[in-house]
């Protein structure tokens, strides 16, 4: 079942997903990317109802786009993360959105920075979070393992620490999981863990 | 479990000579999951006035930005701060408005009126105000606060046995509550200054 994590380091942000869709009992999927790039130095990690996040994740990347066109300035991450909680709290007495959201961005002035924005729109800087049956596991590890100022070779060998974690200890562990970081020189994939492909079904 | 039990909280202010102090504990969780142990609670409107926001997190952030927006068009059109009786009664009617879905919070509002005489109040969730000369508690801890504070409260404390005497009782209370603790955050405000520290606890 859905895992998502994420951490802070030395100059830039890191955060990782579960790459299943699942229904019920059913894997319908193991390659859905639920990292979103929100702009050239912010990306958005969503769990929850799949249908929510997609429509939430694009409503708030539109925005901040929206934001960048009439104002000629991007929205830096902590004014992206209020403005998604926000949206997330006004929506939250009429029909809420069930999603739950890491934010990591990288600014020029403030460096990078996570947010942790759950469904009910709670907002809070952190160093590191996790949603999800991961969250047990992951937050445990990272608790362990994390220290301030972690260079990125650190930061990804703890990021496998808890997949490793996930994978051996929890019963609905997710077979893949995408790795995506952002820093000075913007948001991008860094790198997936699968340990299951995708066959494609020879047509009948 | 209560909605108002969903994220944990402590609140205490306490009344001295004229002085006031108030004090929370740190902690944001999700039911038993620790999500932060560096969550602010307390929010200082002007130099005499604060506010502490107990119960749903995601509220409490909700009505802080509506509060403070209000308090500043108060200070445009009056030229002058709120005194604290006066936002009591913002805060209740901002509270009454939503009678029928409530902010599911119980706000603390500790200040130095006219002649800076202490002011303290606390309120339910539908803002039914509770004025008290000594003390007054809020949270999931609050059971325990009534205890500690009911002990060790002495009227007309000096700022210094203030601040030693709310400690103690918001340490010694958070211990018997799971969802409350992690650390104190802790102002004591005379006319002159607001001294502001950060209390180590236990971290279990």
């Amino acid at each position: 079942m859905e895992c998502v994590f994420g951490l802070v380091g030395d100059g830039f942000a890191i955060v990782a997903a579960d790459t299943s869709a699942v229904h019920s009992i059913l894997v319908h999927k193991s390659n859905e990317d639920k990292i979103m790039v929100l702009d050239s130095h912010k990306l958005v990690a969503a769990s929850g109802e799949p249908g929510d996040r997609v429509q939430f994740t694009e409503y708030i990347q539109k925005n901040v786009a929206l934001y960048q066109f009439r104002n000629g300035i991007p929205l830096t991450t902590p004014a992206a993360a209020n403005f998604t909680r926000g949206e997330l709290a006004t929506a939250l007495r009429k029909n809420p959105y069930s999603v739950n959201i890491l934010l990591a961005g990288y600014d020029k002035e403030i460096g990078p920075s996570l947010y942790f924005i759950d469904y009910i729109a709670t907002l809070h800087k952190v160093d590191k979070g996790a949603f999800g049956y991961g969250s047990y596991f992951s937050l445990s590890i990272m608790d362990r393992h994390y220290h301030s100022g972690m260079s990125l070779e650190e930061a990804i060998g703890l990021v496998d620490k808890c997949i490793m974690e996930i994978r051996s200890r929890l019963v609905v562990a997710p077979p893949n999981f995408v790795i995506k970081i952002v820093d000075k020189d913007g948001a991008r994939e860094y790198a997936w863990r699968e340990s299951l492909k995708d066959v494609s079904v020879t047509s009948a | 479990m209560s909605i108002f039990e969903y994220n944990g909280s402590a609140l205490i202010a306490m009344v001295g000579k004229n002085c006031f102090a108030i004090a929370s504990d740190r902690r944001l969780g999700v039911q038993l999951q620790t999500i932060a142990t560096d969550f602010q609670k307390i929010y200082k409107v002007h130099d005499k006035l604060f506010l502490g926001l107990s119960g749903l997190a995601t509220d409490a952030q909700t009505l802080y930005q509506r509060l403070v927006f209000r308090h500043k068009l108060y200070q445009l059109r009056e030229e002058r701060d709120m005194k604290p009786e006066t936002f009591a009664n913002l805060v209740s009617s901002i509270l009454y408005e939503k009678r029928f879905g409530p902010y599911f919070c119980q706000p603390v509002i500790a200040g130095l009126g006219d002649e800076d005489k202490p002011f303290i109040c606390t309120m339910d969730s539908i803002g039914a105000k509770e004025l008290a000369k000594d003390f007054v508690v809020a949270g999931t801890a609050s059971e325990s606060l009534y205890g500690a504070c009911e002990s060790m409260f002495k009227p007309d404390m000096e700022p210094e046995e203030l601040f030693e005497t709310i400690s103690q009782a918001l340490l010694s209370s958070v211990d018997r509550d799971c969802l409350s603790g992690w650390g104190g955050h802790v102002y004591v405000v005379t006319s002159t200054e607001i001294r502001e520290r950060i209390l180590k606890g236990r971290m279990d």
